[in-house]
């Protein structure tokens, strides 16, 4: 590509920004070349959301300057003015609104901003978005209903909502078109539909910057791309001249190689298998099979959109399956017709991962959320007795280290770790023989994040097991014996003994939606379906 | 910070939380104690201004007794609202209870106890299908109930064709009105005995627990285990059976049935519930603070009108009451958050 004697659309120079004292950006540096799609990756917390949202005028940078076109503009953006430079984002959310039709989606700036006339002509409109789409060559009818198209028609409806405001705003100067994580919530063979489109406005002399974190995506549909790490700029390079490896070398800082030995891991083969999942399918997940071995504490993981945490919450019977099987022991059951309260009675437990919607009620006592499912037990001669149960919870307040022990206070009165151990504590109190997690540790401070881990360590020690689903390759490399990984729908293997490291599972999840999992030494037997390279095989 | 530094800080910072948790503790009390406070301020206000009339055994008896049938509507209606769901349809229920016992007592000359049982099945049968479509179909309680309430009240127009019937058999207003123990008509003990029962329900029982769970995230209460649908549908059944038992007791009391009876008790009852839910408990129904409220409100109701307020004080009284609870708890619930999180 020639675009080096191009001047640059966007620049930006030195760009830093901190939050509380820690640096979220670092003397970063960004060029955006007009007509050019722009790759931003990076692991969650390297800075890619502070930047674009600096690009918006959200927050206020330390340090830095930015030119567009070759002109300067006053940093921080004051309200209003990212649109009048020409950038326009379209979030992974993509801000439509539910229930409304395409038209009305099409033209909600216009309408809001509306001063100078009453009424609205939506047969008009109706016309004016069928030129719109006709320009763009997208078939949509703009009369249906958002919630009733493809979810690739709502990104692309997003996209053109974006292009249009600037269209108009700008002056059909070139523009900025920032995508933020845009393909999560789309199925594989409907991305390819956005990058045709993320194509056809390249070419049309615009700017694509692309944000995601997923390597391949990124590496398919982008010309350059610049990598954070921790707040500072990795590096620019050509997508063409780069290769995967190196790539992920600029991701995570150092060679796979270099990997940091992980935590002692239980040697599952040994132990006896505890539960089977056997074609587990969501509306996001498509068929997943895996077994959970005695005394294992088995991770699973994904990118954001990839669907793993459905798979815990599917096992409880707190989403509805579409189909699958659960076999505990001789027990087959079916996923379809499995709610909580049925989960529960086969020894099952799930601590959720939105603490403070789905686990608790901070306006209740501690001692009435912790002993909310042993009610029965305390419950003897027609009385709930109290005592008893208020001694008990104190206990397992206790043990769980949850501090002020004291179960009489408002559960929302503790700090968000004190909060989590209590939970811990509630769901042990039905010792379960499969525990379910979602990110036990989220909002949670790093004390309190080490005692949560070996809680789950010293759980998983007995003969029950422990599933955990995680976007924190941290804590997973800290308690997991076993990660699978999860793309697109699809559980593309596992990470087992020595290979469960932080930088492994990284570069798994970076790599995985391609279906290649070159990194894979364990091939999962039995359940096939994708096929694993026998590198270095642990049996 | 030094190991001496510690040493210090640790018993200053004892004291302070100590203080600090009185201090809590007895904003808690007092808080828990304001409605009772108030309800002896206006009894004391009334006996002075109007010791004759007002402090008499007969007005208390008389107090006390006609209220009995909103304590028991009302307590039916906690339930619900613990749960998280609205019933609008309680007052209608009354009615629907009341008009069937005087039908089938008076015109069809069956004996008073079938009477009871099919009015008590009544309310079952329309908590039952106010449980269907709030449950089942998922539509609003609110809604459900409201439309429910207005269809009994067709529905009891319809079966006594307008009209009133009296001559209501003496063996139930006998045990409801005419019999008293400590000079007060039976019936107040009923809803006291309810209110016992509802209380014991709420505070001793895991039932009452998933109930109260139920009623503050429904999330919550499903990912434990709770049979969030069955709770919330019992609630509704129950109220309706507790609003056919104060049919029941609005027959007894009056010794007839009109075509639109018990209408009139849905606003007191919910000016009734969110009264209560400020006291005894802040921040929770409960059954208690529903027989405060209830008598709190009814109170000042007679004062004022033993000092010749005329009958639209009590329009003013039980509205402006229902608005300042609901503000009341709110602002309470805000400032409660504010200070946890």
């Amino acid at each position: 590509m020639t675009v080096s004697d191009v001047p640059p659309l966007l620049t930006v120079r030195g760009l830093t920004k901190s939050f509380g004292g820690a640096l979220a950006l670092d003397d970063v540096d960004l060029t955006v070349l007009p007509g050019e799609v722009h790759g931003l990756l990076g692991e969650n917390g390297s800075g890619k959301s502070t930047l674009i949202k600096i690009l918006a005028g959200y927050h206020a940078p330390d340090a830095g300057e930015l030119s567009v076109n070759g002109t300067d503009a006053p940093l921080p953006l004051p309200p209003g003015q990212s649109r009048a430079l020409g950038f326009e984002f379209v979030h992974q959310d993509l801000g439509l609104v539910p229930g409304l039709s395409v038209t009305e989606n099409l033209f909600m700036g216009e309408i809001a901003a509306a001063r100078k006339r009453f009424f609205v002509s939506w047969s008009r409109n109706e016309r004016r978005a069928r030129e719109i789409f006709k320009r763009y060559g997208l078939r949509l009818d703009p009369s249906v209903a958002v919630d009733d198209i493809r979810p690739v028609d709502r990104a692309l409806l997003a996209i053109v909502r974006a292009l249009e405001g600037l269209r108009t705003s700008a002056d059909e100067r070139p523009t900025l078109l920032v995508l933020d994580e845009p393909t999560v919530f789309l199925p594989a063979h409907e991305v390819a539909l956005l990058f045709n489109f993320v194509r056809q406005i390249a070419a049309s002399g615009s700017s694509v910057l692309f944000v995601s974190h997923d390597l391949d995506e990124v590496r398919e549909i982008t010309d350059r791309i610049t990598v954070l790490r921790d707040g500072r700029r990795a590096g620019t390079v050509s997508t063409a001249a780069t290769s995967p490896k190196d790539l992920v070398r600029l991701i995570i800082g150092h060679d796979l190689e270099d990997m940091l030995p992980g935590g002692a891991h239980l040697e599952v083969a040994k132990t006896p298998v505890l539960l089977q999942v056997r074609q587990l399918a969501t509306p996001m997940l498509r068929g997943i099979s895996f077994d959970l071995h005695a005394g294992e504490v088995l991770g699973l993981t994904g990118l954001v959109g990839s669907g793993y945490e459905d798979v815990v919450y599917a096992l409880f019977g707190a989403i509805s399956a579409d189909g699958g099987e659960l076999r505990i022991g001789e027990k087959h059951i079916p996923l379809a017709a499995l709610d909580p309260h049925a989960a529960m009675r086969h020894g099952i437990a799930l601590v959720p991962g939105d603490r403070q919607r789905n686990g608790s009620i901070p306006s209740l006592t501690a001692a009435e959320n912790v002993s909310l499912l042993v009610l029965d037990k305390y419950f003897r001669t027609g009385l709930l007795r109290q005592r008893e149960l208020d001694r008990d919870v104190r206990a397992a307040m206790t043990s769980y280290d949850v501090r002020p022990p004291r179960p009489e206070l408002d559960y929302g009165a503790f700090s968000g770790g004190n909060q989590q151990k209590a939970m811990m504590a509630k769901w042990q109190q039905v010792v379960p023989s499969v525990l379910l997690l979602h990110e036990p540790t989220q909002g949670v401070d790093v004390g309190a994040r080490q005692q949560i881990w070996s809680m789950i360590r010293g759980s998983g020690a007995a003969s029950n097991g422990t599933i955990c689903a995680s976007s924190d390759y941290e804590q997973l490399a800290a308690i997991c014996d076993r990660v699978g990984v999860i793309a697109r729908g699809e559980l593309v293997g596992f990470l087992t003994g020595d290979e469960v490291t932080k930088e492994r599972i990284t570069d798994f999840c970076l790599r995985s939606s391609a279906g290649v999992a070159a990194t894979v030494s364990t091939p999962i037997e039995g359940l096939g379906s994708f096929d694993v390279s026998a590198k270095g095989q642990t049996e | 910070m030094t190991i001496d530094e510690k040493a210090q800080a640790v018993p200053l910072k004892k004291g302070r939380q100590e203080h600090e948790e009185r201090r809590w503790l007895s904003g808690k009390v007092l808080e828990a104690c304001a409605l009772p406070i108030a309800w002896v301020v206006v009894i004391v206000v009334f006996g002075i201004l109007k010791p004759n009339t007002f402090l008499t055994q007969a007005n208390f008896s008389s107090i006390l007794a006609s209220q009995a049938v909103l304590v028991v509507v009302t307590l039916g209606l906690v339930l619900v609202l613990t749960g998280g769901d609205y019933d609008l349809s309680v007052a209608s229920v009354v009615g629907l209870s009341s008009m069937l016992i005087a039908i089938l007592n008076v015109n069809h000359h069956w004996p008073i106890g079938w009477c009871i049982v099919v009015a008590l099945l009544a309310g079952l049968v329309v908590g039952a299908i106010n449980g269907f479509f709030v449950v089942l179909l998922q539509v609003d309680s609110l809604i459900v109930t409201l439309g429910m309430s207005t269809f009994i009240s067709g529905l009891v127009l319809w079966i006594s064709a307008s009209n009133t019937i009296s001559g209501i058999s003496t063996s139930l207003v006998k045990p409801v009105i005419i019999w008293r123990l400590f000079n007060v008509p039976l019936e107040f003990y009923y809803a006291i005995a309810l209110a016992l029962i509802i209380w014991y329900v709420f505070r001793y029982t895991p039932v009452g627990r998933r109930l109260l769970v139920v009623g503050r995230s429904r999330d919550v209460a499903r990912l434990s285990g709770i049979r969030v649908g069955a709770v919330r549908w019992g609630a509704l059944m129950t109220s309706g059976l507790i609003a056919a038992f104060g049919g029941v007791l609005y027959t007894g009391t009056s010794g007839s049935a009109g075509p639109t009876s018990g209408l009139e008790l849905l606003l007191p009852a919910f000016a009734a519930a969110f009264l209560g839910a400020t006291t005894i408990s802040p921040g929770r129904f409960n059954a208690w603070g529903t027989v405060i409220a209830v008598y709190f409100l009814v109170t000042g109701i007679t004062g004022l009108q033993l000092l010749g307020a005329q009958s639209y004080v009590q329009n003013l009284f039980y509205g402006g009451a229902l608005i300042l609870a609901v503000s009341f708890s709110q602002i309470v619930r805000r400032r409660r958050g504010a200070t946890t999180r």
